[in-house]
């Protein structure tokens, strides 16, 4: 108890509160850069931190830790670019919204959420810790397993109508994300002799090229701005905190869950979102909306990240073993520090642990409270006119995939996964289903083949598995499959003219259908014939996810062949053009210098294809440059050098 | 011919060496900034290791230099080394900082590794050390019951076969311990907590991380320390590891199980694989075509910087209490740790594959 005031007075000293401060801005801005993260922030901050009195250092750190989480909210609402793995729920309502011309009220809401969240991630941190050891040693890999499996079971609730696509999706997720070495060997599957693929897919990459260019892309066939929509009165600021309000159960409920996902070192954060995110349409009464523009949609993705940053220090300050990518750079200080994380924390450095959590719950306000400050500016960017915008959000784009391993490989890929990212928006197939798969993929084969090694097959009568398998069943399963019944019994009752409709939608295919399924059967039978010959450990698991794949394939088609189907035209001929031209870009990019490239392709973009003024234009394009050459300077982030960047950043060296 | 040509790169590199010593010492003019490569994510051991060393590099280096901590993951990494190897400047801008990671995939032929140890010269090898030890539930209370273990089967926490854990497994395979690897952790702390779970009943941990993490579990009955690995001493002998100089060597513990010492391919292999990895655990390397004053420089600065008290001070707390090996003698230690004549090869690579179906 002394501890724990005696580290509240010591955060409420004026050294501590201005670097806790100064590390706050820093994670907001690295936040708010898609693509940058702990990592490029750490760099930042890390010169200062060697050699500083370790509870000042550790306040700075976490104040840069806290926030990244609520300052990547501003990419995925307002464009659509999930900002990091953590916010990659919040793109599938939180955009929408902001296409209704809400984006103020979807980021208020947020921000709030995130603040809330962070709050109680702090509380649930402080009294937790110390208990903590024996609850997080209880999770074996047996344990760890049956997480990943509930992390998969909540693509029953994002299948919606179609649950076949839904699993299809998914078994493809695992099956791309098996791409690299195998855990359990260390054999290498699916590279196709390519260095770039021998290290697996990165996540990154996926989430931009599965989300964030399929909406742009559509948004610039249509050539709107993002805001469809004038804004109403009442859907500002003030809409988003009474939203939140009327939601605080399902704020605590998330933000307790997430702090707790957080606490168990292995499952990383990635997937919190989307748990949350299902939870959520699982337990409202009407979950029409999801997906097009529930405010709750946003609420519960963003009050679990915060709380699972929170959650993610006990292994780290625990055990030494970080829960996600932040808490490794967290990690990383604490040892630059002088401070071993372990027991120690808890018995001799307790005032140390408190003050980090203190530091914890304080950047989560103060950064949430930055945030909101700048909404209301900030979101007026959504009446733009989207062509404008497009260069802007393109190098924002690329510059995050390249942060991903620094190749050309990154830019490529992203084309490859933003093509089947438009098929399966195009025809209604559940990207976060795809996704879900791709993130527990490693996890789930990882954690299947250790628990049968270290416990053969009776692992599954562990009391703790059996609690995480009744928790699936009662939390995830049961609910879309009772809500189906129910709303089939109103069906029948008296069908209302919507739910006619939507059974009208379900039931159409097109091109983009059998090109999906195409890629698909095509990859899982090359799948198959390249682990044919490898070890039983190295192949067991693609095996079940090429099976879930081909099963899901022919129950689809079967359902096409038993069932009418009516044919609609797909309309994607316009989106192909785009995604050519955005290889041809990329590998400009490439070619010719990241910042060249930038200056003259929007330069010719605006004044060509947005019809802007040459004085806009120049403006927005040296803008850019600007925005670039600084960055690569504070955070020491890389671009592509090609042909002509050494010469001009020589130019711009000698002009300044 | 691919191991003829890493024997030649490894003369070179010596040569190389060799021929930069002679210059006169005088401090040339550095480059305002320096780009330290390394080759792995932030926040890891050799991330750690380096921006440690880093503000002390500034401070020994003429002109103070800022140091500028590049990290380029990837393949465990094989992908950092290689850009590296392709595109580092060689005027003294561009260091590159490796781990046991970089040097055994060259040694064992990895496919995807297109370095070549020839091109650069070692200015500094951080070792380490390392201890192996079991659950306290299986009756033993140090080396000397190692008997009692005979017919015990024991999971042991692995990343994978080629890595970090190679030269272990060897020792274990010799002390015909009955291990059970499991493979798929993703960093040797989570093979330490899978020990401290109960699901592992040996573990291995190097010295920093043993010192921070394990020595708890042993004050607390929680773990048995059974041996370390010993470190190389300069005539190149294993000997007892300074930080943990009450427990016995593998080799000691083998003598007293035998009643011999310990020989063969499997010894040879061990050995091999114990000085890449553990000797020269972190190793700092510039391109050998830098001229040959600004190597001297780096030379001098870094002999200058190990004897500064601050940074031998750091240097406990964040390495233990090693001796960094410099100058030719690195170089020399280095070539010889990391050339794999052809029947050694040829038994390692039929070793993994016996032992854990894996192929080179």
């Amino acid at each position: 108890m002394i501890e724990f005031l005696s580290a509240l007075d010591q955060i409420m000293s004026v050294a501590h509160l201005t670097y806790l401060i100064a590390g706050v801005l820093v994670g907001l801005v690295v936040g708010i850069i898609p693509g940058l993260g702990g990592i490029a922030g750490m760099s930042l901050l890390l010169p200062f931190l060697y050699g500083m009195e370790p509870s000042v250092g550790l306040g700075m750190l976490m104040g840069l830790v806290a926030v990244i989480p609520t300052g990547d909210t501003f990419t995925s609402v307002l464009m659509g670019i999930p900002g990091s793995s953590s916010s990659q729920a919040t793109v599938m309502d939180g955009f929408p919204l902001a296409k209704k011309g809400q984006a103020a009220r979807a980021l208020s809401a947020a921000f709030l959420s995130s603040m809330i969240g962070g709050v109680v991630g702090a509380i649930v941190l402080s009294v937790f810790i110390l208990v903590a050891r024996p609850v997080v040693l209880a999770f074996s890999s047996a344990e760890l397993f049956m997480l990943t499996l509930l992390g998969l079971s909540v693509v029953a609730a994002l299948s919606g109508a179609n649950v076949y696509k839904g699993l299809a999706a998914c078994g493809f997720g695992l099956l791309v994300g098996a791409i690299g070495g195998a855990p359990a060997t260390g054999e290498f599957r699916f590279t196709l002799d390519i260095d770039y693929l021998y290290d697996g897919i990165p996540l990154v990459v996926v989430g931009l090229g599965i989300f964030a260019l399929p909406e742009i892309i559509s948004l610039l066939v249509k050539n709107s701005a993002i805001a469809s929509s004038p804004n109403k009165l009442g859907h500002g600021l003030k809409q988003g905190f009474k939203d939140v309000f009327a939601n605080l159960p399902l704020v605590g409920k998330s933000s307790i869950f997430g702090s707790l996902i957080g606490a168990i070192p292995g499952l990383g954060g990635s997937v919190v979102d989307w748990m949350t995110y299902s939870f959520a349409i699982n337990s409202s009464k009407d979950s029409s909306q999801f997906g097009k523009g529930d405010i709750r949609g946003v609420i519960a993705p963003e009050s679990a990240n915060n709380a699972c940053a929170s959650g993610s220090m006990i292994p780290t300050i625990l055990f030494g073993v970080p829960g996600s990518g932040a808490a490794a750079v967290f990690l990383g200080g604490m040892l630059l520090l002088g401070i071993q994380p372990g027991v120690s924390m808890i018995t001799t450095h307790l005032d140390l642990t408190y003050t980090i959590i203190w530091s914890l719950a304080l950047a989560n306000i103060l950064g949430a409270i930055f945030c909101i400050c700048f909404t209301r500016p900030i979101s007026l960017l959504t009446y733009i006119k989207f062509s404008v915008l497009t260069p802007i959000i393109l190098t924002l784009i690329l510059f995050a995939a390249y942060q991903a391993t620094r190749s050309l490989g990154d830019f490529i890929l992203l084309g490859v996964v933003a093509t089947l990212g438009i098929m399966m928006k195009g025809a209604n197939w559940p990207r976060p289903a795809f996704l879900i798969g791709f993130v527990l993929s490693s996890g789930a084969e990882n954690y299947f083949f250790q628990s049968i090694q270290f416990y053969g097959y009776s692992w599954f009568l562990r009391p703790g598995v059996i609690a995480i398998a009744a928790l699936i069943i009662v939390g995830f399963v049961l609910p879309p499959i009772l809500k189906k019944r129910k709303q089939k019994s109103v069906l029948k009752e008296e069908p209302s003219p919507q739910e006619v409709q939507k059974d009208n939608i379900v039931k159409t295919v097109s091109w983009t259908d059998w090109g999906i399924i195409a890629i698909m059967s095509v990859y899982a039978t090359y799948a198959l014939a390249n682990i044919w010959d490898t070890s039983m450990l190295t192949k067991a698991f693609p095996m079940i996810a090429i099976a879930i794949v081909l099963f899901s394939v022919v129950m689809i088609l079967s359902k096409y062949i038993k069932e009418k189907h009516t044919r609609i035209p797909s309309d994607l001929s316009m989106h192909l053009v785009y995604i050519a031209g955005f290889f041809v870009i990329a590998y400009g990019y490439y070619l010719f210098g990241f910042i060249s490239t930038t200056f003259v392709f929007s330069l010719l973009f605006l004044k060509l294809l947005a019809k802007v003024s040459y004085l806009k234009s120049t403006i927005i394009a040296i803008g850019l440059v600007i925005f670039l050459v600084t960055i690569g300077r504070v955070m020491n982030v890389d671009f592509p050098e090609g042909f002509f960047d050494p010469y001009l950043l020589n130019a711009i060296k000698t002009f300044i | 011919m691919k191991k003829l040509s890493k024997l030649l790169g490894v003369s070179v590199l010596t040569f190389g060496c060799l021929l930069a010593l002679p210059t006169k010492a005088q401090d040339t003019e550095l480059p305002s900034t320096i780009n330290w490569t390394i080759p792995f994510g932030v926040g890891g051991g050799t991330d750690v290791w380096a921006r440690f060393v880093a503000p002390h590099l500034t401070k020994s280096l003429p002109g103070n230099p800022t140091v500028v901590i590049k990290n380029q993951p990837g393949g465990g990494s094989i992908t950092g080394t290689n850009l590296f190897f392709q595109r580092a400047k060689s005027n003294g801008e561009d260091i590159l900082g490796t781990s046991a990671s970089t040097l055994y995939p060259f040694m064992l032929g990895d496919k995807r590794v297109r370095y070549n140890f020839d091109k650069w010269i070692p200015l500094m090898a951080s070792p380490t050390g390392g201890v192996v030890y079991v659950q306290p539930d299986l009756g033993v209370s140090s080396a000397n019951d190692i008997a009692k273990l005979n017919g015990v089967t024991l999971p042991f926490g692995s990343q994978s076969p080629t890595g970090l854990e190679l030269p272990v497994f060897l020792a274990f395979e010799m002390l015909g311990l009955d291990i059970k690897p499991v493979f798929g952790m993703k960093s040797r702390g989570a093979g330490r907590l899978a020990f401290e779970r109960g699901e592992a009943k040996i573990d291995f941990q190097t010295s920093s991380a043993y010192l921070s993490s394990v020595v708890d579990l042993v004050d607390n009955k929680k773990a048995i320390p059974l041996f370390s690995l010993g470190i190389l001493n300069n005539k190149g002998e294993i000997v007892r590891d300074p930080a943990f100089a009450d427990l016995p060597t593998f080799e000691e513990v083998y003598f007293k199980k035998f009643g011999k010492q310990p020989s063969g391919m499997e010894y040879t292999a061990y050995k091999k694989f114990l000085a890449a990895g553990f000797a020269f655990q972190k190793v700092i390397f510039i391109p050998a075509d830098t001229p040959s004053d600004i190597i001297l420089t780096y030379q001098n600065s870094v002999k200058q910087m190990l004897q500064d008290p601050a940074f031998i001070k750091d240097s406990e707390i964040q390495v233990g209490p090693y001796e960094n090996v410099v100058g030719i003698d690195a170089a020399q230690y280095l070539s010889d740790a990391i050339t794999v004549s052809p029947e050694l090869y040829t038994w390692i690579s039929d070793w993994l594959k016996t032992k854990f179906d894996y192929k080179l």
